[in-house]
C-alpha cells in the first residue's frame, strides 16, 4: 500500500516537473512596471491622463511584441495624491510585487517620500513630478521626466526680460507646486534682471482671489504678473484678473498647460502666456521640429483611444514609460544596475515633453528650452516661441 | 485706498454668503435632530455637479438646476432615512463618523459617475462684472447674495408661519413630547434633511459659476460653513448668516490687508476668540444642561 | 483559572503582547513589517486619543496637529540643528504639552460640539503654520528625516543589527521596538483608567455637572487628560517621523484627524484593545480596497456608515459582547 502511494507520488512529482520545465520554456516572463500615481484625490489631474497613458501604451508594446520578447506587466496602484500612500505602495510594488522598474510619482510630495526606498532597494525609478529638489542633489536611482519648476521659472522669466519687464508681481497656491514653484521663481529672478515686487498667496480651495490681485496691482511698477499653480486655481486668478480688467501681461505656469484650464477659464485666458511642453500644439509643429511626429501620433493616439483630449502630465508617463523600454533595450536585461546605467546613457531621445540628453549629473536631461512658449489667442494654444 | 477696502469687502460678502449659506443647511439638521451633517457639503457639490451632468444630456439650465436640487434632496432624504435613523440612539461621535461616511460615500459615487474635472456651470446672467465705487463686483455675487437672502426669509417664515416648521422646531426641542402631541417626527427629520439639502443644492449651483466644481468641493465648504454655524452660535438661523459672512468677510480682509498666505488661520483664530468669550456662539441661546 | 484571567484587568495586555511577538516569526517580507509598524505607531497614538475621546467624553477633531506637531519638532530639530533625536522627542512632547495645556484650559470650558469646532481650529491652524513655513519645514512638499539614533547607534529600517548572536533586520527591529512602544503606551493608559484620574474621567462623561457638584474639579482633570492624550501624540509623531524618514504637513491635517478619531470609535471607545483593532482595519483597509481602483472610495465610505449604524459601539465591544453572550449561554448562564 505504503509503496503504491509512493510510486503515485514520484509520479505526480515527475509530472509537476516536466511540465514546469516546458511551460517556462514556452511562456516569457512579464516584465514588470511598477507605478503609484495619483489617479484620484486633488492630484488626479496629474494622475488620471497618466495611468490612462501608461495601460494603453503597455497594451500597444504588447501587440507589437513587448520587449527583448517579454510582455510588459503593468503594477500600479492610487495614491489619492497622499506622500504616506505613496511610500507605502512603493514599498507594496518593491517588496511584495517585485517590479523591475518604477514609472510614477505624479507629485513630487509622493516622489520624495518613496525616494529612500527606492535609493535603498536600488531599483530605477523614473519620476512623474516636477520640483528641481528629485534630482537636485542627484540620486543614484531616481531620475525625472519632466523640467523642473526652476526650468519654467527661467523659461517665464527669459521671456519676461525679453519684452523688457524690470518688476513683477508673483501669486501662487500654497499646495506644493505652487510653492516650490513660488520658491524658484524668487532665487532666479535676479539672474535675468527681474525683481519680484508683490508676493501673493491663495490656499487650494480658495474661490476668489480678487484682493490678492488688487494687493498686486496697486504695487508701484509692477509690469507683469505670473501666477504659479496648478488645478482650478489659476483659472479663478485667470477670471479675477478678467474681472478686475488689469491690464498687465499675465503668466501661467506649465501646471495648466492642458486645454481643461481653457475650458474653465474661458475668454479671461486670451493673450495670457505660458510655458508648455509641445503636445498642446501638435499641428503648430514646424516640419523640420524634431518632436513633430512623436508629439502628433501620441495626440492622435490617445485622443483615438480615450475619446478626451490629450494632457501635458499625460506626456511625462509617455516619455517616463519610453525611456524605460529604451533602457531595458539597450541593457539587454531587467538587471536593475545595468537599466539604470543605460538610462544615464540616454542621450538625444525624442520625447514629447522635450529632448532627453541624460547624464551621470544630470537625471532629468532638459533644458529651459524644451518649454514652448505660448500663448492663447482666440481661445486656443498658438506658439510663440 | 476706499476702493481696495471695497473689493474686499465685496470679495469677502461672496464668499460670506455662501458660507452662511452652507451654515444654514447646518442648523436645519441640528435644529431638528442635534446631529451635525458633515456630509451637508455634498449637497452643494450636487447641486453644481448635478446641473452640470443634466445640461451634458441636453436639458436646458432651469430644468437642470430644478432636477439636480430635486436630486440632492432625494439623497438628503436617503441621507436620514438610511443612515442616521437606524443609527438612533448613537453617540455623537458615532453620528458624526456616520455622515463623515455618507461624505466620503457621496462623493465616491459622484467620482465615478461624474468623473473628476473641474467643470464650468455659465453664470446666471452673463460675464460681465459691475463697476462699484472703483471696484469690482460679480453679477454672480449678487445672485448669491439675493438667492441667500430669499432662502433665508423663506425659512425664518417657513419655521415661525408653518405647521411644519413648527413641528420641526418642537421636534428638536423635545422628540418625546412632540410625538405625544401627534407629530410625526420621523417624516419631519426626513423633512428637515430634505429642506437642508435643497438649501445646499440651490447654494452649490448659484455659487458654482464662480467657484467651478467638481466632486470634491463640497469638502472645504462643509468644514468652512460648520464653522460659521459653530461660530455664529448652533441652532441659530440669524447665527448661522452672521457668522458666514463674518467669516468671509474675515478672510478676505486678512488676505487683503495682512498675509494672504495666513488668512484661514486668522480666520480660525478669531473663532477661538469668539468661542473663548461667547461659549454658545454669538446668538446661541442658553440650554439648560439636565444632570 | 480562565475565570480569573477574564477578571484580571490586564488580560488583554498579556494577549496584546503575545500577539505582537508571535507575528513577526509568522511575516517574512519588509513590506508587511512595514505596515505592520506603521499600524503599531497609529495604536499607541489612539490608544492616548481614546483618553480624551472614549473615557472623558472630548471630541478632538484636531488631534492631529499635535502628532504632527511632535513629528515636525523632532523632524526640524535633528536635520537643521542637529540635536540628539532622543532629546528632541522628549523636548517636543514637552513642547506640545505646554501647548496643550494653554490651549486646553479655555476650550474645554466649552461644549460638546463647540469644543469639536474649537479642537479643529486648533488642529488647523497648526497645520497652516507647518504648511507655510517652508524655510523651516520645507512647505508642502514635505522634509526628509534622519533615521534614530541613540549615542552613535542608528536605528533604520535598512541596517542590520545583531543581538544575542541573532542577525536582525533594520524592519524587524523597528517593528519590535514600536511594539514594546504600544505596549508601554497600553500599561500607562491602563494605569491611568484605574487611577483617579480615570475615574474622574468616567464620572465627567457620565454627567460633568454632577461630577462637579460632588466636588471633582471638573477643568483640572480635563486639562490633564487632553495634554496626557497629546504628549502621546507627540511621542508617537516624533517616532513615526524618525521611522518613515519622509513627512508632510498631511500628517498634522483635518483628514488625519479624522482617521484617528475614526479609529477610535470604529474599533470601540473606552476600549484600548478596541481602538488598536480600530487602528488595524483602518490601515489595512486601503489596501485591501486598492484592487477596486475607481470604486474604492466610495466602498470605503459605505464601510464606514454601515460599521457604525450596525456596530454603533464599535467593532471589539460589539464582538466581546456576542462572545461573553455566547459563553453564558453555553455555561448554563453563568450570574
Amino acid at each position: 500500500m505504503a509503496k503504491k502511494s509512493l510510486l503515485r507520488r514520484a509520479g505526480v512529482l515527475a509530472a509537476t516537473l516536466a511540465t514546469s520545465l516546458l511551460v517556462s520554456a514556452q511562456a516569457a516572463e512579464p516584465i514588470k512596471i511598477g507605478s503609484f500615481l495619483s489617479v484620484t484625490g486633488p492630484a488626479s489631474f496629474l494622475g488620471d491622463p497618466e495611468l490612462k497613458t501608461l495601460e494603453m501604451y503597455v497594451e500597444k508594446i504588447n501587440e507589437e511584441g513587448g520587449v527583448l520578447g517579454r510582455p510588459l506587466e503593468l503594477i500600479h496602484y492610487d495614491d489619492v495624491g497622499n506622500a504616506s500612500n505613496a511610500r507605502n505602495f512603493a514599498g507594496r510594488l518593491i517588496r511584495s510585487d517585485r517590479v523591475d522598474i518604477i514609472v510614477g510619482g505624479s507629485t513630487t510630495g509622493a516622489t520624495m517620500a518613496a525616494v529612500p526606498l527606492v535609493e535603498q532597494a536600488r531599483i530605477p525609478f523614473i519620476s512623474l513630478a516636477g520640483a528641481v529638489t528629485i534630482v537636485d542633489p542627484v540620486k543614484e536611482w531616481v531620475f525625472k521626466v519632466p523640467q523642473s519648476d526652476r526650468m519654467a521659472a527661467e523659461r517665464i522669466l527669459w521671456d519676461m526680460r525679453r519684452r523688457g519687464f524690470d518688476k513683477i508681481g508673483l501669486i501662487s497656491g500654497t499646495g506644493g507646486f505652487g510653492a516650490s514653484g513660488r520658491q524658484q521663481t524668487l532665487a532666479v529672478a535676479s539672474e535675468y534682471g527681474i525683481e519680484v515686487v508683490a508676493d501673493e498667496t491663495y490656499g487650494p480651495s480658495d474661490s476668489d482671489m480678487t484682493a490678492q490681485l488688487t494687493n498686486i496691482r496697486n504695487t508701484d511698477g509692477v509690469d507683469a504678473i505670473l501666477n504659479f499653480g496648478f488645478g482650478q486655481g489659476p483659472a479663478i486668478v485667470t477670471k479675477n484678473y478678467a474681472a478686475l480688467d488689469i491690464n498687465l501681461p499675465f503668466y501661467q505656469s506649465h501646471g495648466v498647460a492642458s486645454d481643461a484650464f481653457l475650458d474653465l477659464a474661458g475668454d479671461a485666458a486670451e493673450g495670457l502666456r505660458l510655458p508648455a511642453s509641445p503636445i498642446l500644439i501638435p499641428s503648430s509643429l514646424p516640419d523640420d521640429d524634431p518632436q513633430r511626429e512623436v508629439v502628433q501620433s501620441y495626440a492622435q493616439e490617445y485622443r483615438d483611444h480615450w475619446g478626451t483630449r490629450v494632457s501635458t502630465f499625460g506626456g511625462y508617463a509617455y516619455d517616463g514609460l519610453m525611456l524605460a523600454v529604451q533602457a531595458i533595450e539597450a541593457a539587454g536585461t531587467t538587471d536593475k544596475a545595468a537599466v539604470r546605467d543605460e538610462l544615464e546613457n540616454i542621450l538625444g531621445y525624442v520625447g514629447v515633453t522635450g529632448i532627453f540628453n541624460m547624464a551621470p549629473d544630470d537625471h532629468n536631461g532638459l533644458t529651459p528650452e524644451s518649454f514652448r512658449i505660448l500663448e492663447v489667442k482666440d481661445g486656443d494654444w498658438m506658439l510663440v516661441e | 485706498m476706499f476702493s481696495e477696502f471695497l473689493q474686499y469687502l465685496f470679495t469677502g460678502i461672496t464668499i460670506g454668503a455662501t458660507y452662511a449659506l452652507v451654515a444654514l443647511g447646518f442648523t436645519i439638521i441640528y435644529n431638528a435632530s442635534h446631529v451635525i451633517n458633515f456630509a451637508q457639503g455634498e449637497f452643494l457639490m450636487i447641486g453644481g455637479m448635478g446641473t452640470v451632468a443634466f445640461m451634458g444630456l441636453g436639458i436646458p439650465m432651469f430644468f437642470a438646476i430644478i432636477l439636480a436640487v430635486l436630486l440632492a434632496c432625494l439623497v438628503g432624504i436617503a441621507l436620514q432615512r438610511l443612515a442616521i435613523a437606524p443609527a438612533k440612539n448613537a453617540d455623537v461621535v458615532t453620528l458624526i463618523i456616520i455622515t463623515i461616511g455618507a461624505s466620503i460615500f457621496i462623493r465616491g459615487i459622484a467620482q465615478v459617475v461624474w468623473g473628476k474635472d473641474y467643470h464650468v456651470v455659465p453664470p446666471f446672467s452673463g460675464d460681465e462684472p459691475i463697476r462699484l465705487g472703483g471696484a469690482v463686483l460679480n453679477s454672480q455675487s449678487l445672485w448669491v447674495l439675493g438667492i441667500g437672502a430669499v432662502l433665508v426669509i423663506a425659512l425664518i417664515l417657513f419655521f415661525t408661519r408653518t405647521l411644519i416648521g413648527r413641528a420641526i422646531l418642537g421636534t428638536s426641542m423635545n422628540k418625546l413630547a412632540a410625538q405625544l402631541v401627534g407629530v410625526k417626527t420621523q417624516m419631519v427629520l426626513m423633512l428637515a434633511f430634505g429642506l437642508s439639502a435643497l438649501l445646499g443644492s440651490v447654494a452649490g449651483v448659484t455659487v458654482a459659476p464662480i467657484t467651478f466644481t467638481a466632486y470634491d468641493i463640497g469638502i472645504l465648504l462643509a468644514l468652512k460653513g460648520f464653522v460659521a454655524a459653530a461660530m455664529g452660535g448652533l441652532g441659530s438661523g440669524l447665527g448661522a448668516v452672521v457668522g458666514g459672512i463674518l467669516l468671509g468677510v474675515v478672510e478676505a480682509m486678512t488676505a487683503g490687508y495682512i498675509s494672504s498666505e495666513y488668512k484661514d488661520a486668522v480666520a480660525f483664530s478669531m473663532i477661538l476668540l469668539v468661542l473663548f468669550f461667547m461659549p454658545r456662539g454669538l446668538f446661541g441661546g442658553r440650554t439648560v444642561e439636565r444632570v | 483559572m480562565f475565570d480569573r484571567f477574564l477578571e484580571w484587568r490586564m488580560n488583554y495586555v498579556l494577549v496584546l503582547a503575545i500577539i505582537v511577538f508571535v507575528i513577526p516569526l509568522l511575516m517574512e517580507n519588509p513590506f508587511y513589517f512595514d505596515l505592520a509598524t506603521q499600524i503599531l505607531i497609529i495604536a499607541a497614538t489612539v490608544v492616548g486619543l481614546n483618553l480624551l475621546v472614549g473615557y472623558a467624553g472630548q471630541i478632538s477633531l484636531g488631534h492631529a496637529g499635535f502628532y504632527g506637531m511632535g513629528a515636525y519638532f523632532s523632524a526640524v530639530a535633528t536635520s537643521a540643528y542637529n540635536w540628539p533625536p532622543l532629546l528632541a522627542l522628549i523636548v517636543a512632547a514637552a513642547v506640545v504639552g505646554l501647548v496643550a495645556w494653554v490651549v486646553g484650559r479655555p476650550i474645554l470650558k466649552l461644549k460638546g460640539h463647540y469644543l469639536s469646532m474649537a479642537t479643529l481650529a486648533v488642529g488647523f491652524i497648526i497645520a497652516i503654520i507647518i504648511n507655510n513655513e517652508s524655510q523651516l519645514t520645507g512647505g508642502p512638499d514635505g522634509m526628509v528625516v534622519p533615521p534614530f539614533s541613540l549615542f552613535g547607534w542608528e536605528l533604520s529600517t535598512f541596517g542590520l543589527y545583531s543581538l544575542l548572536g541573532l542577525e536582525i533586520p533594520g524592519h524587524v527591529a523597528w517593528y519590535l521596538v514600536a511594539g514594546v512602544l504600544l505596549l508601554v503606551a497600553v500599561i500607562i493608559a491602563q494605569n491611568l483608567i484605574d487611577s483617579p484620574l480615570g475615574r474622574a474621567l468616567r464620572s465627567i462623561h457620565g454627567s460633568e455637572i454632577a461630577a462637579r457638584t460632588v466636588g471633582v474639579d471638573t477643568a483640572r482633570y480635563k486639562s490633564m487628560v487632553f495634554v496626557i492624550s497629546a504628549v502621546y501624540a507627540s511621542i508617537m509623531g516624533s517616532v513615526f517621523a524618525h521611522f518613515t524618514g519622509f513627512i508632510t504637513p498631511a500628517i498634522a491635517g483635518f483628514d488625519y484627524s479624522i482617521v484617528l478619531i475614526t479609529m477610535v470609535v470604529l474599533g470601540g471607545m473606552a476600549s484600548p484593545m478596541g481602538v488598536i483593532l480600530g487602528a488595524v482595519v483602518l490601515k489595512l483597509l486601503p489596501q485591501f480596497l486598492a484592487g477596486f481602483q475607481e470604486y474604492e472610495t466610495a466602498i470605503f465610505g459605505f464601510i464606514l456608515m454601515a460599521t457604525m449604524i450596525f456596530m454603533p459601539k464599535g467593532f471589539y465591544p460589539t464582538a466581546m459582547n456576542a462572545i461573553r453572550n455566547k459563553l453564558g449561554k453555553s455555561s448554563g448562564g453563568k450570574a
